[in-house]
């Protein structure tokens, strides 16, 4: 293409995303349609890619098409294996796109569409994008190696041991928050019980087929196992209709709760193939294909957006949680801006399946362009809902109220005309009893997400349908997380006890399975638990402490890159992963202080502890309440100090490197022509 | 016409990588063996482990 014609085409894409930026922001008191935001998005996106991660794989990263990568160099067929650029791709993809991109926009939403927007914009493009790109190709040029063994090669021994600890942490709150976020969304609703219920007899019944009819035949078995939930779902609408059966499948916060963990543990205990591996087949299998259906559905009705852009609860009022724009936008939207989970995907399997190192810009940066656009489209989901209806769903009755006349008075006091009338109809629309105080947003993504599809395809008649549908995802893929995840940090304590006592490393010697097992569930658990028994609705504490964490890990991983960058003799370029860095620790620092110390006791721990210790009489159940609260405070103020910790052994190696106290040396696999080089040019 | 046929090829074979028929079907090749219960049995021995490893992000 000459030259000309493709700076005009850049040239235009500049312009109309300035002018789709400038539409979002500067538009007040009438309402948008949706694809200003998409049209942003887009020409953000493609901006970003053609000329920032250009100049970060030209100038800071010298992407070497000579040099083998390990998937090359140690190809076994097995772990390393060198494998197209598009299909690695979509494998990261895969793995990095979870519910986190999908609730936290749902959430901050409560600040209007325009916050969380731009912050998912500049937060890939500038951070999230910038950390995958970077640590998969470090990960590429050590062999594949995990971010925690990078840590300890590069910066030290306490910064691989927090790193370990950061890891085992955010998987435990993690699976805490995901698992009363599925709590949320099925108590008291039979027909979301039973379908997800019988999401576990369909995984079992395709781990079966799988392994004794059909060997390998994945796909197959995963069409087979969507056709069942389908079929789930239309049975779920006859299971709520019939009072014998929905009374069954009728269940409290508490019962999910215990039933959740009890699952946690058996899917833990039990052989992979039977249970954890037909359920991630079949979980991401829907995932992509709604995530699909969804951008379709967005382009195909083009929304109109009925959230402001911004709300009045930008001081730090908001129901749905409490805290300003600064920092609690920026934590409580990780996953779609910069997740630090996703570095443990960059350093995992990705950087075994890599070909050739330019191709890491293209997976790396590109795929998680690809997640934040699904933030986007959450955003869109929780924005095209009236606003009524948005707080009604979201706010927790302690702070609206139980009954649904008073919660819909207090949310038309605060400027957002709904009414009970309105909700039930709403509620029956989507076949539930109810959709008030439904917090954690996967029911209020459900909702926007079935209004798109019911008005795109099927009308009002199918919107029950599409509602538990979407339920149906939401739940599959974070059960998914549970199996998967109670799994991985049992994998990590079983590693870290083998040290102390060999057989409990063993990770097939079932005493050590069970009692490992049973420690995470039991850390994930008591979170879970502690979420169901809160008065505010458990996400107003958790969400938070979730969205700290993984920002955290964020930390850990852009002080690895850092670091590496500074090792590479390319100080002068450090501010790529340092700018981002610094922006992180400014986030999380305010805001965990303001989760520990803030005298708003909707806001901080231990004021929220105080509030307690002074309002009623002591109990039982108000001792517990306390002590949660000075857990939750303990646990950030130990995160928060162990990030500190790791931050100043960072500093103090680049100061010695920049200072050539200590020579600039990377611990990277030695240089090895690929012979893929001239194949590809 | 080949530009559409490329990409349902391109496409089979991300689901195929991401639905572990890749894996499978390189397990069969390097041990020289047909698809049976059991040689998915032995693939799924070598295979899970690296598989419940495999972290799933939020």
């Amino acid at each position: 293409m000459p030259k000309p014609l493709r700076i005009l085409i850049w040239l235009t894409v500049a312009i109309l995303g300035t002018l789709a930026i400038a539409t979002i922001a500067l538009h007040r008191g009438e309402q948008i349609n949706a694809m200003w935001l998409v049209v942003a998005a887009v020409c953000t996106y493609a901006l970003g890619y053609r000329f920032y991660s250009k100049f970060i794989s030209a100038k800071v990263l010298a992407l070497d098409a000579q040099r083998a990568t390990p998937a090359e160099r140690l190809d076994n067929g097995r772990d390393f294996v060198p494998t197209n650029k598009w299909v690695v791709f979509g494998h990261h993809f895969a793995a990095i796109a979870g519910p986190g991109p999908l609730v936290g926009p749902v959430l901050a939403a409560q600040f209007g569409y325009l916050p969380g927007t731009l912050w998912v914009l500049a937060g890939a493009v500038f951070g999230g994008c910038v950390q995958d790109f970077v640590i998969l190709l470090f990960s590429v040029r050590r062999d594949g190696k995990s971010l925690t063994e990078m840590a300890r090669e590069e910066i030290g021994r306490v910064g691989g041991f927090v790193a370990y600890v950061a890891v085992i942490s955010i998987i435990v709150i993690l699976l805490g928050v995901a698992a009363l976020i599925v709590v949320n969304a099925l108590k008291a609703s039979p027909w979301g019980a039973f379908t997800i219920a019988m999401t576990i007899p369909i995984a079992l019944l395709m781990g079966v087929y799988l392994r004794r009819l059909r060997p390998g035949k994945v796909l197959e078995t995963s069409i087979l196992g969507f056709i069942l939930v389908m079929l789930a779902i239309w049975g779920g609408q006859w299971a709520s209709q019939t009072p014998s059966v929905a009374q069954v499948f009728t269940l409290t916060a508490p019962t999910l709760a215990i039933l959740l963990i009890l699952y946690g543990f058996a899917a833990s205990a039990l052989p992979v193939w039977l249970l954890l591996a037909p359920r991630d087949y079949l979980s991401t299998f829907v995932k992509l294909g709604t995530i699909a259906l969804l951008a379709l559905g967005i382009i195909a009705l083009r929304p109109t957006l009925h959230m402001p852009a911004l709300t009045r609860f930008i001081d730090g009022s908001g129901p749905v949680f409490a805290g300003s724009i600064f920092p609690f936008a920026f934590i409580t939207i990780a996953c779609g801006a910069i997740s630090g989970f996703h570095a443990l995907i960059s350093s995992g399997t990705t950087p075994k399946l890599i070909r050739r190192e330019p191709e890491a810009r293209m997976v790396g940066y590109g795929a998680m362009m690809a997640e934040s656009m699904v933030a986007i489209m959450a955003m869109i989901a929780a924005c095209v809902m009236q606003p009524g209806v948005y707080f009604a769903i979201n706010s927790p009755a302690g702070v609206v109220g139980q009954a649904p006349e008073a919660a819909a008075a207090t949310i038309s006091n605060w400027g957002f005309t709904v009414t009970a009338a309105e909700m039930h109809s709403l509620a029956q629309a989507v076949g539930e009893q109810t959709l008030y105080n439904r917090t954690g947003g996967a029911p209020a993504f459900a909702v926007g997400m079935a209004h798109i599809f019911s008005n795109s395809l099927g009308g009002q008649a199918v919107m029950a349908l599409w509602y538990h549908f979407a339920i149906m995802f939401e739940a599959l893929f974070i059960l998914t997380i549970l199996d998967a995840g109670t799994r991985v940090g049992r994998f990590m304590v079983q590693d870290a006890l083998g040290h102390i006592w060999k057989p409990l490393g063993r990770t097939s010697w079932y005493p050590s399975i069970l009692a490992t097992s049973a420690l995470i569930v039991s850390a994930w658990g008591y979170f879970l638990w502690q979420g169901v028994k809160d008065p505010l609705g458990g996400i107003n504490s958790l969400w938070p402490l979730f969205g700290i964490s993984n920002q955290l890990l964020a930390t850990v991983a852009l002080c690895v890159a850092t670091t590496i960058i500074i090792k590479m003799g390319k100080a002068r370029y450090a501010a790529v992963t340092l700018v981002p860095l610094a922006w992180l620790v400014l986030v999380t620092f305010t805001a965990s202080w303001h989760k520990i110390f803030n005298p708003n006791s909707r806001i901080g721990f231990l004021a929220h502890a105080r509030q307690l210790a002074s309002s009623a009489a002591p109990s039982h159940e108000l001792s517990r309440l306390i002590f949660n609260d000075r857990l939750d405070a303990t646990v950030t103020g130990i995160l928060i100090f162990m990030v500190a910790l790791i931050l100043m052994e960072s500093a103090w190696e680049w100061t010695r490197v920049v200072a050539g106290r200590k020579p600039a040396r990377v611990k990277e696999a030695p240089f090895v022509a690929t012979r893929f080089a001239e194949e590809q040019g | 016409m080949r530009k559409m046929r490329r990409f349902v090829e391109i496409l089979v074979a991300t689901l195929r990588e991401i639905f572990d028929e890749s894996a499978y079907a390189r397990f069969l090749g390097r041990n020289g063996l047909n698809s049976t219960p059991e040689s998915y049995a032995a693939f799924l021995r070598e295979h899970d482990l690296a598989a419940a490893r495999r972290p799933r992000c939020c």
